[in-house]
């Protein structure tokens, strides 16, 4: 089980990472829950200034624009 | 090149190759229709039952002219842009402007402003994120004004609808306004009007994100959703935008311009500036608006300072900037900036 936060105040790109993560998670058969970040003292209190921003189990992978397909599976997979 | 088996229904990713071929092509395609543009708008004009010369027909020309001039430059512009920002980030912004305390502390974060790619929904963990990490306010300030304002969008489309005179004036007077705004407001102290959680908040961690490797196809790739991104964001804010600047061209009296707009009337730059602050829009909506005005003989001054308060000061902007900010603290904000924007407007009038 792996916890996904995404960080981001909802916005579009917001979504499509969220399905994104979804998607990779399904592909690569990997239980997540994905818990999503709106407020912005969160985010910012997470090293976050271009969102959207994806930590996984805690460790922050990306921020700022939609993630990497492959990347995503990596970082899912590791 | 890529030899990934098939996967039934799902897409296959482009080879690196189609992707060079297929932007070299589209640039190759928009530069063939950017020559075609005067031919097109006659003949679109022509289509329609009016006098070519009657205000109606005047109108029409100058919207199915700047349409798709707007729209093919907007999009050349932003996938360039997009591409060269893919080597800058907020984060490494914020590295270079954490060791800069000193006096230029602010022009950089201005010329940061341009190049570091931000949108409106990261303004508020992107202000959050300076702050926290000791730079100071001013500076921050400096780089919130110049991105929006002086950013690459807004000069291209400067450039071509009204020349690259108007658009070297208003990148150097855009640069200087978010300069020395920067500084007036770091010189005031101003760090106890913001809200008292950010200022509590002075040690947030610094997310540091491994260097992600990219290749210069995925910059490629940036550019384009960039311009899928923006272009299908603002084309709306333009039609309406070309539409107003149509209705300007086409029916305003020049007699009537002169007298509102012109040097004459001491009172149309503050004018301008209350006008243009609550307009929304963005760069791609408001230019074509100054190239009719200034084609009807507008005073660069005023047109200018129209044109600064509608980038520089929106309103939305200041909204979502009300999480960090206190009301006190935006209004001081919008002084600063405002008297930057009248001085440039007034010195304008006054020299031509």
């Amino acid at each position: 089980m792996k916890t996904v936060k995404i960080y981001g105040p909802g916005c579009k790109r917001c979504e499509a990472t969220e399905r994104m993560v979804q998607e990779a998670a399904a592909k690569l058969g990997v239980e997540v829950a994905i818990e999503k970040v709106a407020d912005a003292k969160s985010i910012a209190m997470a090293g976050v200034m271009s969102t959207p921003g994806i930590a996984v189990d805690g460790k922050l992978v990306h921020a700022g624009g939609l993630p990497d397909a492959a990347r995503l599976e990596q970082w899912l997979g590791a | 090149m890529s030899s990934e088996p098939h996967e039934g229904h799902l897409k296959q990713p482009l080879s690196d190759r189609t992707w060079y071929a297929g932007i070299a092509g589209l640039a190759v395609l928009g530069w063939l229709a950017y020559g075609q543009l005067v031919p097109f708008s006659e003949w679109i004009t022509a289509q329609f039952p009016v006098e070519r010369h009657s205000h109606t027909g005047e109108a029409i020309a100058f919207f199915a002219y700047d349409v798709p001039k707007v729209l093919l430059l907007l999009t050349g512009i932003v996938f360039v842009t997009g591409v060269l920002r893919s080597w800058f980030s907020p984060e490494k912004t914020r590295s270079i402007l954490a060791g800069k305390r000193e006096i230029w502390g602010y022009p950089l974060a201005a010329l940061l402003g341009v190049f570091t790619p931000f949108c409106s929904c990261s303004s508020v963990p992107l202000f959050i994120g300076f702050v926290s990490a000791g730079i100071p306010l001013g500076v921050t300030f400096s780089f919130l004004i110049a991105g929006p304002m002086v950013g690459p969008v807004g000069l291209g489309l400067l450039y071509g609808l009204v020349g690259w005179k108007i658009a070297t004036i208003y990148l150097v007077f855009g640069f200087t306004i978010a300069t020395v705004s920067g500084f007036v407001l770091g010189k005031m102290g101003l760090e106890r009007f913001l809200q008292d959680w950010v200022r509590e908040m002075t040690a947030a961690p610094v997310g540091d994100l491994p260097e992600e490797q990219i290749t210069f196809v995925d910059r490629l790739k940036t550019g384009a959703e960039q311009v899928r991104e923006i272009v299908g964001k603002v084309w709306i804010w333009v039609l309406v935008g070309i539409g107003i600047g149509a209705a300007i061209h086409g029916y305003v009296p020049e007699a009537m311009m002169l007298k509102i707009m012109g040097g004459e009337a001491w009172w149309s730059v503050p004018a301008a500036v209350v006008v243009g602050v609550p307009m929304y829009t963005n760069a791609a909506g408001v230019i074509p608006i100054v190239e009719a005005l200034l084609g009807k003989g507008a005073a660069l001054g005023t047109t200018l300072a129209f044109m600064m308060s509608v980038i520089a000061l929106s309103l939305p902007e200041m909204i979502i900037l009300k999480q960090v900010l206190t009301l006190r603290l935006i209004a001081i904000f919008i002084a600063v900036v405002s008297v930057g924007i009248l001085a440039t407007g007034y010195l304008f009038n006054f020299l031509l």
